[in-house]
């Protein structure tokens, strides 16, 4: 089992995904520089967090045209597992890899701190193993993360059973304050139709350690690990 | 010759940044300023002296990557001494 680690120039959070898969959940990972026209072969890819291109036009519009971003499109219309994580998500979505868009947060702020995440969804390679009635407290480190959809598109997501996670409080429910950034409907993560590519802002990567503070974001390494280990 | 691109946020978007300045010029005394949008100004120098050519592609490089036009308007704009 291999994992890919995508390394765009200004991502971040390449190390601490690296590390969780390598050293947290000990499996084989490799980095892939954004020039690679090839994944090799791997079995899932991570978009990892960051700045790519120091976020210049707008989150991820220059990321979605490295060489590697022509792979991942392949990758992931034969099944293959991605999971985009913040900038990540951002790119996939310039990609259109995942529907919808990104705008600034409404109050303007860059946010950084722990929030509550409800799996609204375990019907995908990254969810499936996330236990029923957990909420998740994993952080989010963002200036841009209030997902955008029209109507039309926002039923879609829901009629599909696309939204993955939402912002919550602790009792559960969606409720603005829980929403850290004005995102529609508290959308904290999605997945494309074919359930296969899944886009989060919040930082699972970060979340896999006691002494960061939690490990809840182990459940989605663990389900994809299970996802592959069952699809090989 | 050179194309100039304006990109604004669709009507439908709310703009954090124009709603935010729009506030300090309220408090500033601007009663008059009714509303403020911020976009973005895009020079492109162009290998052409036909304007129709330098719009097509500058609409072309708007729509590939320039724009998100989920979220975001353009006007293209030729100088009148083009």
């Amino acid at each position: 089992m291999k994992f890919g680690v995508l390394v765009f120039p200004g991502s971040n959070c390449d190390h601490d995904a690296y590390h969780a898969l390598k050293h947290i959940h000990g499996t084989e990972t490799r980095f892939i520089w954004h020039k690679e026209s090839s994944l090799g072969d791997v079995d899932a890819v991570i978009v990892p967090g960051g700045f790519s291109y120091g976020d210049y036009l707008r989150s991820g519009a220059i990321a979605r045209f490295s060489p590697v971003m022509n792979a991942v499109a392949d990758f992931a219309a034969k099944g293959g597992p991605v999971l985009g994580i913040c900038n990540g998500f951002q790119i996939l979505l310039e990609a259109r890899l995942l529907p919808g868009t990104m705008m600034a947060n409404e109050h303007l702020r860059f946010t950084c701190k722990q929030v509550l995440l409800k799996t609204e969804s375990h019907q995908t390679p990254f969810t499936s193993k996330v236990p029923e009635n957990t909420l998740l407290e994993i952080p989010v480190a963002h200036g841009e993360g209030n997902y955008y959809a029209e109507k039309e598109l926002l039923k879609e997501l829901e009629d599909q059973d696309q939204i993955i996670f939402r912002y919550v409080n602790a009792q559960g429910d969606t409720v603005p304050e829980a929403n850290p950034n004005g995102s529609v409907s508290n959308i904290a993560g999605i997945c494309n139709k074919a359930r296969n590519v899944v886009g989060m802002m919040p930082h699972p990567e970060r979340a896999v350690e006691k002494s960061l503070g939690s490990e809840d974001g182990r459940y989605l390494f663990e389900s994809v690990i299970n996802h592959i280990t069952y699809s090989l | 010759m050179q194309v100039e691109i304006v990109i604004t946020l669709r009507e439908s978007i709310l703009d954090p940044k124009g709603k935010a300045s729009h506030h300090a010029l309220e408090n500033l005394g601007f009663k008059d300023i009714s509303g403020v949008r911020i976009g973005k100004f895009i020079q492109l120098d162009v290998d052409t002296d036909q304007p129709e050519k330098a719009r097509q592609l500058a609409e072309k490089a708007c729509e590939k990557l320039l724009a998100n036009t989920v979220m975001e308007n353009y006007e293209i704009r030729i100088p009148d001494n083009a």
